[in-house]
């Protein structure tokens, strides 16, 4: 406030004749963005000049050991379109983020609603159900990786009741299966917090006059419940694809990509061209695939919400 | 609001110099010479860092480290830092990457840093030399034996078989018979897991198959000694339950298995003795006797900061004197120390039979294990395409022939 008056009176007092380049409100500009600049600059080295670099380096041959680093046009993108591996991993990208949107998603609002009754000991299953989310990913991941062996944790369960367990990890069938379910067990009590404080959001009001007016328990959820959780259903819903597709810790630990090709997603893909095979150029190019897919995946949930998103102007 | 100004400017400066490095001295000052190696193991570090301290003592200048990266992505990891501008002065080289190592032209020449190179043994220098010039050292050249749990065989009531007896398929009836008796494991290809399939060249061998030709340019898992080998190995698994099972861990050193294949180095692994057992060679195959060699290779990275002084090291590491040190662990290529009397006082543990038998000889009449230019994406091919096999019932043929298909375009590159 005194600012402002200060600003005022300066303003009046201020000589009439040539006005000087620093006017007030070009400093204020200046120092506006000298403030920013420091978390613009974080932005521009670690965020925007990698992508840049990575497109760069998508049309380069860069060998590592060899030193060269030649540029080769669109060859890269010539070879994404020719590899025969492509389209395998592009289906066990697609298979694994579905299973895990699904599965995650599904899983958080039936834990979420179940947890939202005004019952004992919710707390206690609140907790249980977040604590993997703190955990860490690689403890997590190894952890499960023991579990799931042959002679492991959880066949020796089955066992127990007279049940032969398949190879988890080790048959076509059950290794994508199985890397879905340890991430979902490890971040589904994030998402079930979110759903659980849309949850406590939706109006009481609301629920009694659906009471009143007989609608069973069915209807109030799918007619009351879910649409005023719907915003926060296109938010870990995004969160969830994104992180599907970057997924990569639990398939080079638990699986490396195999059996075959099935459990090789795209991320690991670029991870074995790039790092293992010494291909750079080729690696960017799979990560200019990867960044374009996570582009058009958001732009089209972000596009969806007018159509199914509640109270979105 | 100058004022304002002023200390944003000043944050501003302040965080821009923060984010330069400060650099090295690159000459005349002290050096800090980076190993990267694939071994943890305390007994291997405290040599290395012994080697190391006697070199101070000549050259206080110079401090050497070692960093023991993890095996399974070991070069994988040494390339991340040639690629991040932090290439380490020296690195060790798995066999299986040295033809793209020594290829690539990464590697600085060590004619020069290496004494008496006419002592090398030829046999443990070929897969390391360029155009006539020594371009990686190859400290350990290691020969793969069985090792046997004495104590397990005797309580399951086993006796290892000897001499002509000491045959792929008796392995396995005693392998398969204790494993039965003892609910423990019977042999166990170590660092195998149904992944590294490289190693399982000691069980191949015996048939007389190779991955590819000599020459490296045809696929060999679709001909018949690799066919029958595979059949044998297969059926050893699943019907004769003489393996692990795939997915299924065990460590002999931990007393989970009856036998296993591996380097002599692990010798040190038994060091506390709890059980009793033996080093055998590799069992015959139908082709008859064969050995396998893994080997280790050192070499100074062209893009190190240091390349000169490493070089200066690596001739003092390698020196005959260090040699015979480093050889209670790695069986070194120096003709004069492949004798019984050296590796026995290097290594207290095994007996002068058994260096004779899978030391000497094995390094004589050894093969280095498959080895290619551009190794890393053939074996991620092959790896994938024998996963089929890994399962009872599986169409062996098939599924080496599927190899064949994987790879043939790879190996014609």
């Amino acid at each position: 406030m005194t600012v402002v008056m200060d600003r005022a009176a300066k303003a009046r007092s201020a000589p009439s004749g040539p006005r000087s380049f620093w006017t007030t409100r070009r400093r204020d500009q200046l120092t506006g963005y000298l403030f920013i600049t420091p978390a613009l600059a974080g932005a521009v080295a670690f965020v925007f000049l990698p992508l840049v670099l990575v497109v760069w380096y998508s049309l380069h041959e860069w060998n590592v050991l060899a030193d060269t680093f030649t540029f080769v046009g669109a060859e890269n993108y010539r070879k994404l379109a020719d590899d025969p591996n492509v389209p395998a991993v592009l289906r066990a990208t697609g298979l694994f983020s579905v299973g895990l949107v699904v599965f995650n998603l599904a899983l958080a609002l039936l834990l979420a609603v179940l947890l939202n009754q005004k019952l004992r000991g919710t707390t206690v299953f609140r907790v249980l159900f977040f604590s993997p989310v703190v955990v860490s990913l690689l403890a997590w991941t190894i952890v499960w990786g023991f579990l799931l062996q042959d002679n492991g944790g959880i066949n020796g369960l089955l066992d127990a009741i007279g049940v032969d367990g398949p190879n988890w990890l080790r048959s076509g069938g059950t290794a994508m299966a199985s890397v879905v379910v340890v991430q979902v067990f490890k971040n589904v009590g994030l998402n079930m917090v979110l759903f659980l404080a849309a949850l406590q959001g939706v109006p009481q009001e609301l629920y009694e006059a659906a009471r009143t007016d007989g609608a069973s328990a069915w209807t109030v959820f799918r007619r009351i419940t879910l649409p005023l959780i719907s915003p926060t259903i296109l938010l870990t819903s995004i969160i969830t694809v994104v992180g599907s597709l970057q997924v990569f810790a639990q398939i080079s630990v638990l699986t490396q990509g195999g059996p075959g090709t099935s459990t090789t997603v795209l991320v690991y893909y670029l991870y074995q061209q790039a790092f293992q095979f010494h291909a750079f150029g080729y690696g960017a190019t799979l990560s200019v695939l990867l960044f374009l897919i996570v582009l058009a995946l958001t732009v089209l949930q972000w596009q969806m919400r007018k159509r199914w998103v509640f109270h979105e102007s | 609001m100058r004022k304002t100004v002023s200390i944003a400017a000043i944050a501003l400066l302040g965080a821009l110099t923060a984010c330069g490095g400060g650099g090295e001295s690159e000459s005349g000052g002290p050096v800090t010479l980076r190993m990267t190696t694939w071994s943890a193991n305390p007994a291997h570090v405290e040599l290395f860092n012994a080697i190391a301290a006697d070199y101070r003592k000549t050259e206080p200048d110079v401090t050497v480290t070692f960093e023991a990266l993890p095996l399974e992505n070991y070069t994988t990891t040494v390339t991340t830092q040639i690629a991040g501008g932090n290439a380490p002065d020296i690195a060790w080289i798995l066999e299986g990457s040295a033809p793209d190592f020594v290829a690539s032209g990464a590697l600085t020449a060590l004619d020069d840093s290496i004494e008496n190179t006419a002592d090398l043994a030829p046999a443990a220098t070929a897969l390391w030399k360029q155009d006539g010039k020594l371009m990686g050292y190859p400290f350990s050249t290691s020969p793969f034996g069985v090792f046997v749990n004495t104590d397990m065989l005797r309580q399951a009531g086993q006796t290892l078989p000897t001499g002509d007896k000491w045959t792929w398929d008796n392995a396995v009836a005693v392998a398969a018979a204790t494993a039965a008796k003892t609910g423990k494991q019977g042999l166990v290809i170590r660092d195998f897991d149904y992944k590294d399939w490289s190693n399982l060249a000691t069980v191949f061998r015996g048939w007389g198959a190779e991955a590819w030709t000599a020459d490296g340019k045809t696929c060999g898992f679709d001909q018949q000694p690799m066919v029958d080998a595979m059949t044998f190995l297969h059926k050893a698994i699943f019907t004769g339950k003489a393996l692990p099972a795939p997915g299924v861990a065990a460590d002999f050193f931990a007393g989970e298995s009856a036998m296993t294949i591996a380097q002599i180095s692990r010798a040190s692994l038994l060091k506390d003795g709890k059980f009793g057992w033996t080093l055998v060679p590799l069992p015959a195959g139908p082709s008859g006797a064969y050995s396998v060699i893994g080997q280790g290779g050192l070499g100074v990275l062209k893009k190190g900061k240091n390349a000169a002084a490493a070089q200066e090291f690596v001739k003092f590491f390698t020196s005959p004197a260090n040699s015979e040190k480093l050889a209670q662990f790695f069986p070194p290529p120096r003709q004069s120390q492949l004798n019984a009397g050296t590796l026995a006082k290097a290594n207290p543990l095994l007996k002068p039979e058994q260096l004779q038998d899978v030391v000497i000889d094995g390094i004589a009449n050894g093969v280095v294990k498959p080895s290619h230019t551009g190794s890393a994406e053939i074996s991620q091919a092959v790896r994938s395409a024998l996963d089929p096999m890994w399962k009872p019932g599986a169409d062996v043929p098939g599924v080496l022939r599927g190899v064949c298909t994987a790879i043939q375009p790879l190996l014609a590159k």
